[in-house]
């Protein structure tokens, strides 16, 4: 009988297009955490998440917001003495956590992701005013009215656009989406 | 003319319309024709690989088939894109399972990938296949005496691609060099701006701009130069927010480093797309403009 793969493995097997080497060959040095310059709001540096991965610690590696934290900068992956592609293993568990659906609610990451990937899966495009809803209500009022101060210089300079851009060849683009995604891809 | 094929991604369009301009504008003059690759799609930026690996590489993969497709070299001026086009373009060569997966998908769009046409960054192709030399011959308008803090970002250096210095690129530096102007010690050139942070994980993102921001005042810059629409809009049309948060009074123009290129080689300042900022850089270009110009 095969053995249920421990949460270390399962990591480890979401990271196969990497060219890094493997998480357990990390030597605790903290590097990445003194290269990272999103770590002072982690509630966990990277080289901590790293070896909680290694030990196992589902619950309290999926529970902190480390991972939604990393900007994807790969400061941290150009630095590593052990070659580890640390920002890889972060998209890794922000995979894991999307498909197990373990997020916390006021995470807004998540949700964002979500909502960029089913407007281009709808549109072949970005559209930044249908994104802006995904964060800007976790923001407090002064920060809301800030952001829309934001939004409306970047209207009147004709930053934004007025109507959703879209592909041509929209059908042929959802019916490739379909041939990766067969159930649950858009209508 | 050496002709590309020029992916501009989504924010090209609007957001970051006057890097689209400047760009154009520049390499013509440089005798580098950017073709836009017919009918493309958004490369994912970092949001399609939170979700899905095999639909991030395979959405990547149709920009990249297209250029195959009219034989050309595919050319990024978002660093987001330019990493994605070139990570996926190698696993494709490396992986062969993969490249058949993505293959049965693009042929819904009858499309076909196999990895042969190469992805550059614009900024590479300026600094790398047009060469400081030949640029300087080009510069009829020096910006001399302009102070540039030279701003890399992230992903135009790193992940390293194929064993380039990612502690100490210079190549940026030579561009601003070659139109006059000086580039500034900036310690913080590659540190990274917070990307989508900005509206993920406000109060990180805020905070990492006015490190990068501050860091490039003290070190007498005029104007930071950047080569990614997100460093643009995260370190100038967040500026107020930060000087909300903070209480600091930046006022600190931050350009497209196509802007200055164009400039010095004498495109008016409307063809470089100026007058779309948030923090005009008029006080400090103004005197290297022509009166007619102004």
């Amino acid at each position: 009988m095969t053995a249920k793969p421990t949460f270390g493995q399962e990591i480890a097997n979401l990271l196969h297009a990497s060219h890094g080497k493997p998480l357990s060959s990390c030597i605790q040095c903290g590097t990445c955490s003194g290269t990272c310059p999103v770590a002072e709001y982690m509630d966990q540096t990277p080289r901590r998440l790293i070896g909680m991965i290694n030990a196992n610690m589902k619950e309290e590696v999926l529970a902190c917001n480390t991972y939604w934290f990393c900007a994807s900068c790969y400061h941290c992956t150009v630095r590593c003495p052990a070659q580890i592609d640390i920002a890889e293993a972060m998209y890794a568990v922000k995979r894991y956590s999307i498909w197990h659906k373990t997020n916390k609610e006021e995470l807004v990451g998540p949700v964002f992701s979500e909502t960029w990937v089913k407007t281009i899966v709808n549109s072949g495009r970005s559209y930044e005013p249908v994104l802006a809803p995904t964060y800007m209500f976790s923001f407090g009022p002064k920060e809301f009215f800030q952001e829309a101060l934001t939004a409306t210089n970047l209207m009147l300079k004709g930053r934004i656009p007025v109507l959703p851009p879209r592909i041509k060849r929209l059908e042929n683009f959802k019916k490739m989406i379909r041939r990766i995604i067969p159930v649950g891809g858009p209508s | 003319m050496k002709q590309y094929a020029f992916f501009p991604g989504c924010s090209l369009e609007k957001l970051a319309a006057s890097y689209y301009v400047s760009s154009q504008e520049s390499a013509k003059k440089l005798g580098v024709e950017l073709r836009e690759l017919e009918d493309w799609n958004c490369c994912g930026a970092t949001t399609y690989f939170h979700v899905d690996q095999l639909l991030a590489h395979t959405l990547v993969a149709r920009n990249l088939a297209i250029a195959e497709k009219a034989g050309l070299d595919l050319v990024a001026s978002c660093s987001a894109c330019y990493k994605n086009a070139y990570f996926t373009n190698q696993h494709i060569q490396e992986d062969p399972d993969l490249a058949e997966h993505i293959n049965y998908a693009l042929e819904e769009d009858n499309l076909q990938i196999k990895g042969t046409s190469k992805v550059y960054h614009l900024m590479e192709v300026l600094a790398n296949e047009v060469g400081a030399e030949e640029i300087k011959s080009k510069v009829t308008h020096p910006l001399t005496g302009l102070k540039v803090a030279a701003y890399y970002g992230c992903q135009i250096v790193r992940p390293r691609k194929n064993g380039e210095n990612v502690e100490n690129p210079q190549f940026f530096e030579s561009l601003i060099s070659a139109t006059g102007a000086e580039a500034v010690n900036f310690p913080d050139r590659l540190r990274c701006c917070g990307g989508s942070l900005i509206m993920t994980s406000r109060q990180a993102a805020l905070d990492m701009v006015n490190k990068i921001l501050q860091n490039a005042l003290a070190n007498g810059a005029e104007v930071i130069a950047t080569a990614c629409p997100l460093c643009q809009v995260n370190l100038e049309c967040y500026q107020a927010q930060v000087n909300e948060e903070f209480g600091t009074n930046y006022a600190l123009p931050v350009l497209y480093f196509t802007q200055l290129l164009g400039l010095a080689m004498g495109v008016p300042p409307k063809k470089v797309g100026l007058g779309k900022e948030f923090v005009s850089a008029m006080p400090f270009l103004s005197r290297y403009l022509q009166k007619e110009a102004r």
